[in-house]
C-alpha cells in the first residue's frame, strides 16, 4: 500500500516569528528579492563611482519622465500628468503611466528616471501594504511619503533621479507631499514637478482658487499640463487627470494632446478670429475636425465651452 | 596587475562598500555594443517576436547566426539587443528563476509575471546596469498577445508593438505609422488591439527588417520570427542582405 502524505501545515496557526526572521522570509518567498529595508544592489568596483554613473547614463540613456502637477482645493486633490518618456532627443514612449496607483487611497506621480520612479513606488506600495497588515489600519499620507523620503535619503548621492508627489486621503483629510531623490520632503497645497513644471505653474497659479468645483479644478489641471506640453519638448502624449476624494481616487479624464490643442490654442481664434487682427482669410483657423463636430452635434455644447471653464 | 571579478557581488551596505577591496581603474569600461535589432508585435490572439541574427563589434561582424530571441517559458519569448554578454548572462539568470518558479508553483511562469520579474532583475543592477535592451512577448492569461518594452535599468510598459536595438530609430516610426492605435490612457477607454492579422503582421515585420538592413550597418544577414499563438510557437527565418 502506498500511503498518502498530506501536508496540513498550512492550516496551522501562523507562528509569530521574530521581526528579523519574518523579514528574511518575506524577502525570500514573497517579495522575490524586493526587501523593504535593504536592497542588495550590485555595485561596480570603481575608484570614482560618480564618474562611472555619469558614463553609464551616457551609455544606457535611461528613460526620463516629465510634467506633473497636484493641488489641494475645497473638494479634495487634483493630480494631472503628461505621458511622454524620452531617451535623449528620442521619444521612447508617448503612453507612460506617470500616475502610480499605490492603493485605492494613495497616488504617486513620476518625474525623473522612469525606472527609479516605477521601482521605488512599487516598493512603496509593498511597504504600505505591509503597514496595513501589521497595524490593521491604512497608512496615512504623511506616513507613506515619509517611508519614500527615508528610502530615497538612504540612496543620497547614488545618482537616483526622482521628483514625485504622494497624494491621498486619510483620517486627517486630503494630503499632498513632494518627495525627491535628494531626500527633500515637503507638505503643501500646490506642486508641479518636472521639466515642464514652470509652464504648468504659470497656468495653475493664475487659475487657482480654493473654491473651484471638481469639474473646474480638473479642467485647470488639464489646461496647465496642456500648456506645459506646448512649450516643453520633453512633455507630451496624453494628459491624465485624477481626483482624490474621501472615498479614494478616480481617474477623471485621459485626453490626447492633439485634441486639447484645438480646445485651448489659440484660445479664441476659432470663436473670434477678428480679435487677432483680421478675418478668417488673414489668419490660420483650424477646421473643426470630425470628432469635434460629432461631439458638438451629440452634446449640443453642454459644458465644453472653454470660456465657461476659465475661472 | 590587479585582479578582480567584473561582476562585483557587493551588497549595498555603506560599510562594506567603503571597505578595502580591489577597485577598478577610473577609465575601465565594461561595455560593448554588439548591435542588432529586435522587435515584437502583438495581436488579439497571437504575438510575434523577431530579431536579426547579425552580431558585430565595431565595424567587424563576429557572426551571422546569432539568435537573439529565447523561449523563457511556454508563453514567454524574450529578445535582447545591446551588449550580448550582458544579455546572455541576464537570460541565464532569468531561465534559472523560471525553473524555480515552476518548481515552487507547479506551473510555468506567465508572461505578465515574467515581465515584472525582468523589471526587478534589471533594477537590481541600477548602479551597474546590464547593457541590454529587452522586449518580452507572450500570451497573457486570456490568450491575448502582449508586448513589454524596457529600458536598461528596468522601467517597463505593456504595449502592442515595440522595437529596440540599433534599428530602433528606423523601424519605430514605420510601426507607429502602420499600427498606432488610441492610447490606453485615454478615457473613456477605447480598445487598442493591433488591427493586423497574423500573416499581415509577419509581412510587416519582414519588410521592416529588410528596410532597416538597407540603412543600418548593424542589422542584416537574416531575420528570425517566432510566432506564438494558441497552437504553440513556430519559427520562421528569412535571409537578409549580408553586406
Amino acid at each position: 500500500m502506498t500511503s498518502l502524505n498530506l501536508d496540513f501545515s498550512v492550516l496551522d496557526r501562523p507562528v509569530r516569528k521574530e521581526a528579523d526572521e519574518l523579514t528574511s522570509t518575506l524577502e525570500n518567498d514573497v517579495l522575490c528579492g524586493i526587501n523593504t529595508h535593504d536592497q542588495y544592489f550590485t555595485i561596480p568596483r570603481v575608484e570614482d563611482f560618480s564618474r562611472f554613473q555619469k558614463d553609464v547614463v551616457e551609455h544606457v540613456k535611461p528613460q526620463h519622465g516629465t510634467t506633473t502637477l497636484g493641488f489641494i482645493f475645497e473638494h479634495g486633490i487634483i493630480i494631472a500628468v503628461d505621458s511622454r518618456a524620452s531617451q535623449g532627443p528620442y521619444i521612447s514612449s508617448q503612453t507612460v503611466k506617470k500616475v502610480i496607483e499605490i492603493n485605492p487611497f494613495l497616488l504617486g506621480t513620476m518625474a525623473g528616471g522612469a525606472a527609479d520612479c516605477q521601482f521605488w513606488q512599487r516598493n512603496l506600495g509593498i511597504q504600505c501594504r505591509l503597514h496595513e497588515l501589521e497595524t490593521g489600519k491604512r497608512i496615512t499620507v504623511t506616513g507613506a511619503s515619509k517611508l519614500l523620503a527615508n528610502t530615497l535619503y538612504g540612496y543620497r548621492g547614488r545618482g537616483l533621479s526622482m521628483g514625485t508627489m504622494v497624494a491621498g486621503w486619510d483620517t486627517t483629510g486630503p494630503g499632498l507631499f513632494y518627495v525627491d531623490s535628494d531626500g527633500t520632503r515637503l507638505k503643501g497645497k500646490r506642486f508641479s514637478v518636472g521639466s515642464g513644471s514652470l509652464f504648468a505653474y504659470g497656468v495653475l497659479d493664475q487659475g487657482f482658487r480654493h473654491d473651484l468645483s471638481i469639474k473646474e479644478a480638473a479642467e485647470l489641471g488639464r489646461r496647465a499640463i496642456y500648456h506645459a506640453t506646448f512649450r516643453d519638448a520633453f512633455s507630451g502624449g496624453t494628459v491624465s487627470v485624477y481626483h482624490v476624494g474621501p472615498d479614494g481616487w478616480t481617474k477623471m479624464s485621459g485626453t490626447d494632446v492633439g485634441e486639447l490643442h484645438y480646445e485651448y490654442y489659440p484660445a479664441d481664434a476659432v470663436e473670434n478670429p477678428e480679435r487677432h487682427g483680421g478675418g478668417e482669410g488673414d489668419i490660420f483657423v483650424p477646421k473643426k475636425r470630425e470628432h469635434e463636430q460629432n461631439r458638438e452635434d451629440g452634446e449640443k455644447k453642454k459644458d465644453s465651452s472653454p470660456e465657461a471653464m476659465e475661472t | 596587475m590587479e585582479t578582480y571579478d567584473a561582476v562585483g557581488e557587493n551588497n549595498f551596505n555603506p560599510s562594506s562598500y567603503h571597505g578595502n577591496h580591489t577597485k577598478q581603474h577610473a577609465t575601465w569600461s565594461p561595455y560593448d555594443n554588439n548591435g542588432g535589432t529586435v522587435m515584437a508585435v502583438a495581436g488579439e490572439d497571437y504575438v510575434i517576436c523577431a530579431a536579426d541574427t547579425r552580431m558585430s563589434t565595431g565595424y567587424s561582424i563576429m557572426t551571422r547566426q546569432y539568435t537573439k530571441v529565447d523561449e523563457m517559458s511556454p508563453k514567454t519569448l524574450m529578445a535582447s539587443a545591446g551588449f550580448m554578454a550582458d544579455a546572455a548572462t541576464l537570460k541565464k539568470l532569468l531561465k534559472g528563476r523560471c525553473d524555480q518558479y515552476q518548481f515552487a508553483n507547479n506551473k510555468p511562469i506567465g508572461c505578465v509575471a515574467f515581465a515584472q520579474m525582468l523589471s526587478n532583475t534589471l533594477y537590481m543592477r541600477r548602479f551597474f546596469p546590464y547593457y541590454a535592451f529587452n522586449i518580452v512577448a507572450g500570451l497573457d492569461a486570456e490568450g491575448k498577445g502582449a508586448v513589454f518594452t524596457y529600458d536598461a535599468v528596468g522601467s517597463y510598459e505593456r504595449t502592442n508593438y515595440s522595437c529596440q536595438g540599433s534599428g530602433q530609430q528606423l523601424i519605430m516610426p514605420v510601426l507607429d505609422n502602420q499600427l498606432k492605435t488610441v492610447s490606453p490612457l485615454v478615457l473613456p477607454a477605447v480598445s487598442s488591439a493591433t488591427p493586423l492579422s497574423e500573416e499581415e503582421a509577419i509581412d510587416l515585420i519582414k519588410d521592416c527588417f529588410a528596410t532597416a538592413g538597407e540603412r543600418d550597418i548593424y542589422t542584416g544577414d537574416a531575420v528570425e520570427l517566432f510566432v506564438m499563438n494558441k497552437d504553440g510557437i513556430r519559427k520562421e527565418t528569412m535571409p537578409l542582405k549580408t553586406d
